[in-house]
């Protein structure tokens, strides 16, 4: 099985993990002006790109915190981790 | 590791431990009165636990313990609601919670490793490593109370609805059934 490095915990196994979409994706600063189209865009639409991608996870058998990971969606492979709140850190292409 | 070893595993259930679930930011001003109440410092370090004088104190999240105290310890958690009041932070009494299977014998870390991915050799979990992971698909929170090759003991608690299940896999593997 692989392991999902947590930003707390360590490296762990994947069926410990829950995912959680894509991440940095910021609640709009007026959802009350928005109209349809934008409030579905905010809602339903994500970015589904073919190589790295920001994610949210979270480690629910273990510490139960959420956290970003950058995964290649082409490899399955965990590029980086990183706690939330803190930004998004540069990954080499590879 | 033989069968012999791991059917020698002595496994004793701790039931009606007092469990107080603390919420805290450790940064914060409520971690001193605590630390005052407990008479040691919160564990901040991840996947680890400590003694202190008025509990066992286990690393659950950056912002969360598990304090464990002798069953019927029923003034821990008035005096630390007490220190915590004037500052942000919380105390539940989770004693109904979890129960505690205690597990001795030289083959107790390889008994666990017939359904958990944690390394429980000294090396890379010492006495003093409290983790939350699954257990035979059960979540658990394992605790290395003795790191000794002689005569390890490890602690597993676990939600009471899961215990007779848990309890049962533990028997299962011991006897290699």
């Amino acid at each position: 099985m692989q392991l999902i490095p947590c930003p707390w915990c360590g490296p762990r196994e994947e069926a410990e993990y829950h995912y959680g979409g894509q991440a940095h994706i910021a609640y709009p600063d007026d959802p009350q002006g928005l109209t349809d189209q934008e409030w579905a865009q905010y809602v339903f639409f994500r970015d589904n790109p073919k190589g790295p991608f920001a994610e949210r996870w979270m480690h629910s058998a273990g510490c139960r915190r959420w956290f970003n990971a950058v995964r290649d969606t082409a490899t399955h492979r965990l590029l980086t981790v990183y706690r939330s709140g803190e930004p998004r850190p540069e990954v080499p292409t590879p | 590791m033989t069968a012999d070893q791991l059917a020698r595993v002595a496994i004793t259930e701790t039931p009606r431990l007092t469990q107080l679930s603390l919420r805290l930011d450790p940064a914060g001003s409520s971690s001193a009165p605590v630390a005052a109440v407990l008479g040691a410092r919160l564990p901040t370090a991840p996947c680890t636990w400590a003694a202190a004088p008025e509990a066992d104190l286990l690393w659950l999240g950056p912002d969360e313990w598990l304090l464990l105290a002798p069953p019927d310890t029923a003034d821990l958690a008035p005096s630390l609601r007490h220190a915590i009041a004037p500052h942000f932070g919380t105390v539940t009494d989770v004693s109904s919670q979890r129960t505690a299977f205690d597990l001795t014998g030289p083959g107790a870390p390889d008994l666990l490793a017939h359904g958990c991915a944690i390394d429980l050799h000294p090396r890379s979990s010492p006495t003093g490593t409290c983790v939350q992971t699954l257990l035979a698909q059960t979540g658990v929170t394992l605790l290395v109370l003795d790191d000794a090759p002689q005569a390890p003991t490890l602690r597993l608690l676990v939600r009471t609805s899961f215990a007779p299940y848990l309890r049962s896999w533990l028997g299962d593997v011991a006897s290699g059934t």
